[in-house]
Parts: structure tokens; sequence; C-alpha cells
């Protein structure tokens, strides 16, 4: 048998996030984000290794990662820089903004540099169209970039200035679930009937409250059809 | 043209740089909405927001109490938040989710109260590492303030939520295909019938996908009461709404602003808001709800921003998204970049959207750049005729989703507007504003 690819570390935090849903399949999408943060991209044995933690073969693992944009099946840099060119950041200049990232970073849209440093994409929309036109370097937001911010973002990065705020690639979320875990289906299931049982409660308290409070004022015959 | 002095439903804690945390959100007024909706049957929560008319946020517009009361009652059922936005240039859900996500978990977590839900999923846009991060950390820490888990604030009440990444797929905004991808699949759109979440949702269980900025308005309902958000607002078009404004403006960004008592006009324009078009440009065409929504000129801009007014003008108010584009815009580049967008985020699943959405992408690309010919204008019709047939609006649909009926609104406005303007391009064998890069 060969090493296993994903360290135990990697496959205790994997099986925890599996366990998060009712179905493992759930957790495939977050798993391959797990597998990015490892390797930076998608690698078979890491795919190989998902797919039995949530039940499936490989091929149906590649088949659901290709579809999304974030996860990568090939090799990408360490910095992954996604410039989008959408309509709000189109009508404030984003294509010229890719042409000079493409002579900044010496390659063109969709290339990796030869260093391994730097991938360069064209996005679509990002969410960021109030600071027009909009990056992201590894998923980290940068707005309202001219063409000198750009060179001297590019000279941040490779001088690790921005280690701090960008981590390399593949690292998305670095704040983990702490709270409750799961509430177990059993107890779940006990305390939820438990709740409808003290709500009723609480209602036919107020329900007589009411009736009481209203035979006072009346009769009390309008108790007795109650 | 004065703008409202309405409150500020879901924005009002911005002014403060740490607007994210348990602390800040505790010091203004944060989880006393839920105290009250426990102190209340699940029924009247529902009711309350059946009352105040809260039409959703996300882009369709359909009311949150119908929806809710529309769920199937069954022993297993779901709450999903769709925070998946990406329509282009719609960026509010973004602002909510990563400054005030306890604002998000409250909302969520009266949501699951009024229907009697124990599991909710927050499915955020994978692209908003930030977002996903605070929410995560805002979800902890309400596990710990004792606001989400076991026994609610002693209530007897309890939820769980999960916060669950996308990786990059418009299409996940569509909520069938959000449930999907959420389900660990590629996110490919479920054809309705059968497939209505509020019946067969996720794992086959009734599910309500509500919008971020839907249940960002709950908190605020519960603590200032139904008739203040009624109060807001005209006809069914009630309370505020975020505005994601965008483009050729002074002052891009999100304004939260009173429904129907304000206008494009005051949007684009009021020095609080938009401020204008920056270098003494003139408004030559705007896009009022997102890249599906056909387009608006500059004889439109009184119109108030209210769903039904928009709609009976022969647009939406959809996403929330507001693009401004002045007078040294190609129309013909702007449509194109739209479809190209379109093309690029078709699942591919109906051949229609998968075929039309390219060719359309392709002509308008050889007309932009001086080598297309006057019967494309009508090839471009007749492909979106194939995709929306009639090309009327609200367009008709021959694909399984939305996006493919879509696919036509720029594309028809820019001809319908801008017939001349593709002419030229066309005569001329150049785009007459010296259009620049494209990819």
């Amino acid at each position: 048998m060969t090493q296993p690819h994903l360290p135990p570390e990697v496959m205790a935090r994997a099986r925890e996030i599996v366990a998060l849903y009712p179905h493992p399949r759930s957790a495939l999408i977050p798993l391959c984000h797990l597998a990015q943060e490892q390797d930076g991209w998608l690698r078979p044995e890491a795919m190989a290794e998902i797919a039995e933690l949530v039940g499936i073969t490989p091929a149906e693992v590649l088949g659901t990662a290709t579809f999304y944009d974030m996860l990568h099946t090939e090799e990408v840099g360490r910095y992954v820089v996604t410039v989008c060119t959408n309509i709000a950041c189109m009508l404030r200049g984003a294509y010229e903004l890719l042409e000079h990232a493409e002579q900044t970073l010496g390659i063109r849209t969709g290339a990796t540099s030869a260093d391994g440093s730097f991938t360069l994409e064209d996005a679509e929309c990002l969410a960021d169209c109030g600071r027009a036109p909009c990056l992201q370097v590894n998923h980290r937001f940068f707005g309202d970039v001219t063409h000198d911010d750009f060179d001297r973002l590019v000279d941040d990065l490779r001088e690790g200035r921005l280690d701090d705020e960008v981590p390399r690639h593949g690292t998305l979320v670095r704040v983990r679930r702490d709270g409750g875990l799961r509430v177990d289906a059993v107890s779940l299931r006990t305390e939820r009937q438990a709740a409808a049982a003290a709500m009723a409660d609480r209602a036919a308290a107020s329900e007589s409250k009411a009736a009481a409070a209203a035979s006072e004022s009346k009769s009390s015959e309008s108790k007795g059809a109650g | 043209m004065a703008v409202t002095d309405a409150p500020r439903i879901v924005t009002s804690r911005l002014e403060y740089d740490d607007s994210h945390t348990l602390e800040r959100y505790l010091a203004t007024g944060g989880y006393e909405g839920l105290r009250k909706a426990l102190a209340m049957t699940p029924e009247a929560v529902s009711h309350d927001v059946d009352a105040v008319s809260l039409l959703g946020r996300g882009g369709a517009g359909f009311p949150a109490g119908r929806k809710w009361s529309m769920l199937r009652k069954a022993p297993t059922s779901y709450l999903v938040v769709n925070g998946d936005e990406s329509e282009p240039a719609t960026f509010k859900d973004h602002l909510l989710i990563e400054r005030d996500p306890h604002q998000l978990v409250e909302g969520v977590v009266i949501a699951c109260y009024a229907l009697q839900v124990t599991t909710a999923f927050i499915y955020i846009r994978g692209e908003f590492a930030l977002g996903l991060e605070r929410v995560t950390a805002a979800v902890n820490d309400a596990y710990g303030h004792g606001a989400v888990g076991r026994d609610i604030f002693g209530s007897g009440f309890s939820v769980d939520i999960v916060v669950h990444p996308g990786a990059g797929a418009y299409i996940c905004g569509e909520e069938t295909a959000l449930i999907e991808s959420l389900e660990g699949k590629r996110g490919f759109p479920r054809i309705k019938p059968p497939y209505f979440p509020a019946a067969i949702g996720l794992y086959g269980e009734p599910t309500v996908v509500n919008n971020v900025e839907t249940l960002s308005n709950l908190p605020w309902v519960m603590t200032h009461g139904a008739a203040a958000f009624s109060a807001l607002g005209e006809g069914r078009s009630t309370g505020t709404r975020l505005f994601a404004l965008a483009g050729h403006v002074r002052r891009p960004g999100v304004y939260e602003v009173e429904m129907v008592k304000t206008t494009f006009r005051d949007l684009i324009y009021a020095p609080v808001l938009g401020g204008g078009l920056p270098g003494g440009r003139e408004l030559k065409a705007f896009i009022p709800g997102g890249a599906s929504a056909p387009w608006f000129g500059p004889d439109q801009v009184d119109l108030p921003l209210g769903q039904d007014e928009v709609g009976a003008a022969g647009s939406m108010l959809g996403s929330g998204s507001v693009v401004v584009m002045d007078d040294s815009t190609c129309v013909v580049r702007a449509a194109w970049r739209i479809t190209r967008f379109f093309w690029r985020e078709s699942c591919g699943q109906c051949t229609p959207c998968r075929e039309g959405s390219g060719w359309l992408e392709k002509i308008l690309r050889r007309i932009e750049d001086g080598t297309g010919l006057e019967s494309d204008l009508d090839l471009l019709m007749d492909i979106s005729d194939n995709l929306a047939p009639g090309v009327s609006w609200p367009p008709q649909q021959t694909t399984i989703c939305v996006l493919g009926s879509s696919i036509p609104s720029s594309i028809a406005s820019a001809i319908r507007m801008f017939r001349d303007e593709f002419l030229l391009h066309v005569k001329d064998g150049a785009c007459p504003f010296g259009a620049g890069p494209h990819g």
C-alpha cells in the first residue's frame, strides 16, 4: 500500500467536516478546499482520498470539481491573480488593467509564470464593484486598482510583505468552526419535542389566563363552553 | 430630490470598524430581536413576517412570508441561506456578510424558529474568503453566547448552523442549483415542477431558501415591530432596500434607501448617494436590476425604486444592482461583455442556453470588432427568440432555469435603444468609440 496523501491532521479535520452534514457527499466542496489548502491545487491523490471520505468514486469528485472555477485540477501558482472584467469593472478600465497585468507578470491570461509564483485569470464579477476595477489574489480583495498599484502589489507579494493578508493559494478560511459542532440527531429530536411541548403549555397558559380574565368581566358561561 | 429620512435597517452598524464582532453587536441591540421572537409563538413570528410584505431581496422578489407558508410539513426540513451573490454588479450581500455577520446569524435563527427548522446551512460564495471567516467566527461566538445551539437563551428551542463555502459558479445562486451544490454535486438547476424546494429541496426534504439581505431584515422587524417596517415604502414594496450602485458614478457603493419613495434619479444623482456622473458626462443608459434586467434610458430615471413600478415599466429591480453607463460607453461592447458572462456561466444542461450564449457572444464580438454584418442584428434577435420566445418581458422560458431566458435582455435592450450604433459599427468596420482591449 502506498502512503496516504493527506496527512493525519488534515484527515482528522476532513472527518470533522464530513460529520457536519446529514449526508457525507455534502462535504465534497469543503474537502476540495481543504485539499487545496494542503497542496495549492487538487491533486489526483487527494481527490481519491476525498472520494473515499464521502463515499463516491474519484471520477465523481473530478466531475464535480471541474464545474467550479475555484477548484484547480491542474497546478497553479503560489498567487492566483483574478482580475474582474465584468461590466462594472469593464466600464472602469478592467481590460486595460488585465493587459497591464499580462505585461507586468510576463504571462498571458490563463497562464502560470515559469517560476510558479503567479497565475493570471480573467474573472467574472467578484462583487466588489464599489471599488472597480477590482481583483483578488488568492481570494483576498484589492479595489480601485491603478496600473501603478498593480505593480506595487506584485512587488509586495514577491517580497513577502503581504504574507499575513494573502496566504498561499488554496487557503480559504483560516477561522475554524469551534462551536457546538453538531447537535446530534437524537437529542435534537428530543429537545425539539420538549420545546414544542413547552410552547404548547405556554400557549395554553396564556389562553386560560385570557379566558379567566374574560369570565371575571362577563359571566361564567363562556368558560363552560371552552 | 430629497432622500427620505427612513431608518437604516440592515446597515445601522457599518459606521463601526468592529461591526462584525459580538461585542459591538450586543452593544447595539444585537440578539434582542431573537429574544423577542422566542417569547412569541412560531406562528406569530411567521405571521409578522407575512404581514410586513418582506419581498425577497435575492432577485425574484417573492414575498418571504408566503415562501415560508409553502413549506411542506415534514419531520425534517431545512433552511438554506443563499449567500452566493454573483449577479454582475451586485455587491450588497457581500457587505452584509463581511460587515454584519451576527445580524445574518440572528435572522437565520429567527427564521428557523418561525419555521421550526433545526438545521440551517449558510451557503457563502467561495470567493468571499473574508466573509466566510467573519461568518464562521460569528457562528462560533453565537454558539458561545447561547444564541445558536441547544436550548437557545433557555427557550428550549435548538438550532445548528453550518457555514458552507461555494467554489465559484454563478449558477449556484439559483436556488435549486445551490441545493445541488450543497449536496456536493455540479451546480445543475433542477426542473420545477416537481423540484420546488419548499416541497422537494435539500436531500429531498422541504427546504426554505432565503437571501442574506432578506434574513438580515428580521432582527429589526422583531425589535421594532411589523407596523414600523410596513410604514416604510409603499404598496407591496415595504421597508428599505440595499442598492449596489456601480459604473459611471462619482460615488459607487451600496446604499440603503426607502423603497418606492426613492427614485433612480435620487440614487444616481443625490450628493449623499451616487453623486452624479463624473467628468460632466451625460447618462446614456442604466441597468436597473442586474445583468438579467432590460436596460432603461435617461427618460426612465424618475421611476421609483419599487418592485411593481419597475416591473410595470418593463424591467425589474432584480438583485438590487444599478449600473450606470455614460455617453462614452459603447453599448455593443457592454452587451457583448454581459453576454460573454452568461456564456461562461451557463451550466450546459440545456441546448438553447449552452449553444445560444456562445453564438450570441461571437456575433456581438464580431460586430464590436468591425467585421459584423447588418443581418447580424436580425440573427441576434432570432437566436434570442430561441432562448426566450417573443423576446418579451417578463421572458418566456425554453430552459430548466431562468439563466437562459435572461441572456437576451441586454442584447434586445441595446438593439432597441441604440440600433444606429450597431449599424455604425457595421458600416465603419470599427467601433466608433475606439474600444480598448478585450479578452
